[in-house]
């Protein structure tokens, strides 16, 4: 091994090291272990694909699926629609403008696991009292009905994120050449013309980066899903991270958790690919 | 005429701004004025004001969470972790971006694929390796957020070796300079700005972690988020507490934010576009 070789090794050994013994071995044991009996400390047998012909057949884990798509789906639309507008406001020359992008940003700082928990006492009491002052029955039960439950976990997750879609859009935003809009104001286009045809288009790259973010963020949610609704009520928002968490540490099924883990990678792998695939293809297509 | 139009557009959206603003803020404003009512206030009406300032609330708070002790290891946890993640991940960044084999591109590679990997697709194995070790404990944590943390720090530092010219290298090294003087006294200080970018996005994910905590600590050697969960279990319904250890949890975060905004968003937004 010459000189040129031997500090390049040096300089990586570190990180290979920890790559290696926090995530790649892991990854590839977990991968062999879900097609044993092993119950977190050995395996006796191999069961062949036994766990995952079971895991789609178990109705707490198809719905937890479920529940993660809705969950997702109407999250990112919120997320990106919130986002844009937030984005929208604090670049036009307001007198608040760095104000409002602290306050906007704020929550992101915050734990999901602390904010979760700041919202079940928004749920519970406040909306609780807010709904006796206006004479409504049931409002405090938010947490307590699984549709209720749901829209509970997408303003959490909603309110605390949008601040970060927002960055991304006012980074998109902020490239945008001033005088194109004065020249487009200048010849007449209205202000909804001139979001139409030069705002939009020039921001459209940020809905890919911020969409594919905010898919792979919803599908991943752990701590906000646990400090909430704590997947309440009887499991219906329980959501595919916290399934797997309860597989493994609290029903102590090793190796059937750890199928559901490569289930769970295999989703968000997909998602990740696919994002890829369209910013590659973009860049060729400008 | 259209000048008027413009500003009172411009007055709309200001207002609109606002009110958002306020919508936003609202869940903060209402931790803290509870925070200060006793258990009755808050029965009888949460959106008000308190009455008179429930001190004890925090008094207490602050002695079951043992504070001072959790902050301590949050800082601690979190200083170490992100602290060699910068100084690792940027030595493997230069390697890799120096050395232009194919086999430096395979390792590149396979950094930024582990980025695909979901925490719980590792865990289970990782837990079980790491306790069969003896290793599920402050230590064991700090090299486990290596691993987590490395990829995306590393994909950073390799982009941002674009631009310092190799030139720099070859002159040190005619000066009798060896590597590890090479990049500690010249290419790590002109890393700085991507290095302030690695430390906040691994702050703000370190530092608000729960699940690999509750996997790996107990409850003695517990962080801000750990020790938040065991207090919010013991004092279910009782709000007034609850509420005022939400408020102290979050005091350090506003503190950090409060003196390094600026960085903070321009470091997400260069760790979120890129």
């Amino acid at each position: 091994m010459n000189n040129q070789n031997k500090w390049f090794w040096i300089f990586l050994s570190p990180v290979i090291l920890a790559l290696g013994i926090v995530v790649v071995v892991p990854f590839v044991y977990g991968f062999v272990f879900s097609f044993t009996d092993w119950n977190g400390l050995t395996a006796t047998s191999f069961v062949g694909f036994e766990h995952y012909l079971n895991l789609f057949q178990e109705e707490e884990f198809m719905s937890s699926i479920w529940f993660t798509v809705k969950f997702s789906i109407v999250t990112v639309i919120l997320l990106n629609v919130f986002g844009l507008c937030l984005a929208l406001i604090v670049t036009r020359k307001i007198k608040s403008n760095n104000l409002l992008r602290t306050v906007f940003f704020m929550p992101n700082l915050i734990g999901g696991l602390i904010l979760g928990f700041i919202w079940q006492f928004i749920f519970i009491s406040v909306f609780g009292d807010v709904g006796n002052l206006l004479g409504l029955e049931g409002m405090g039960g938010w947490l307590s009905t699984p549709e209720t439950g749901f829209w509970g976990l997408v303003i959490l997750t909603s309110w605390q994120m949008a601040g970060y879609i927002m960055i991304i859009y006012i980074a998109y935003l902020e490239n945008i050449p001033k005088d194109l809009i004065e020249a487009a104001r200048i010849d007449g286009a209205s202000a909804l013309q001139r979001f139409k045809s030069i705002t939009f288009p020039l921001v459209a790259p940020a809905f890919t980066v911020s969409m594919f973010l905010t898919l792979s963020m919803a599908f991943k949610i752990y701590d906000q899903n646990l400090s909430l609704t704590n997947g309440g009520p009887f499991n219906s928002t329980q959501m595919v991270a916290m399934e797997i968490v309860r597989t493994a540490f609290s029903d102590n099924e090793m190796a059937y958790a750890q199928a559901k883990a490569v289930i769970f990678f295999l989703i968000v792998a997909v998602i990740a690919l696919t994002q890829v695939y369209y910013n590659k293809k973009r860049e060729v297509d400008m | 005429m259209k000048m008027n139009k413009e500003r009172k557009n411009l007055f709309s959206v200001e207002v609109l701004g606002l009110v958002l603003g306020l919508i936003w803020i609202a869940p903060f404003y209402l931790m803290i004025v509870n925070a200060f009512k006793t258990k009755r206030e808050i029965f009888t009406g949460v959106i008000g004001f308190p009455e008179s300032l429930a001190l004890e609330n925090f008094v207490q708070a602050f002695r079951d969470l043992e504070f001072l002790k959790s902050l301590f290891n949050s800082l601690l946890i979190t200083g170490v972790s992100v602290a060699i993640i910068i100084l690792f991940s940027a030595m493997a960044g230069y390697a890799l971006a120096r050395n232009k084999s194919k086999l430096s591109g395979i390792i590149f590679f396979v950094f930024v694929a582990a980025m695909l990997i979901p925490f719980q697709s590792v865990m289970i194995p990782l837990v079980s390796l790491f306790g069969q070790a003896d290793l599920l404990n402050a230590a064991g944590l700090i090299f486990m957020y290596l691993g987590f943390g490395c990829s995306l720090s590393i994909f950073l530092y390799h982009g941002a070796m674009t631009g310092i010219p190799k030139s720099l290298d070859e002159a040190a090294i005619i000066d009798g300079a060896n590597r590890f003087q090479l990049f500690w006294y010249i290419i790590f200080p002109l890393l700085k700005p991507i290095s302030v970018t690695v430390g906040i996005l691994n702050v703000i994910w370190i530092w608000n972690d729960y699940l690999l905590p509750s996997l790996v600590l107990g409850e003695a050697n517990a962080t801000i988020p750990l020790k938040m969960f065991f207090f919010f279990g013991e004092y279910t319904k009782q709000w007034h507490l609850a509420l005022a250890g939400l408020t102290l949890a979050i005091i350090p975060v506003i503190i950090f934010y409060f003196f390094a905004q600026k960085q903070i968003i321009k470091g997400v937004s260069e760790g979120a576009v890129k």
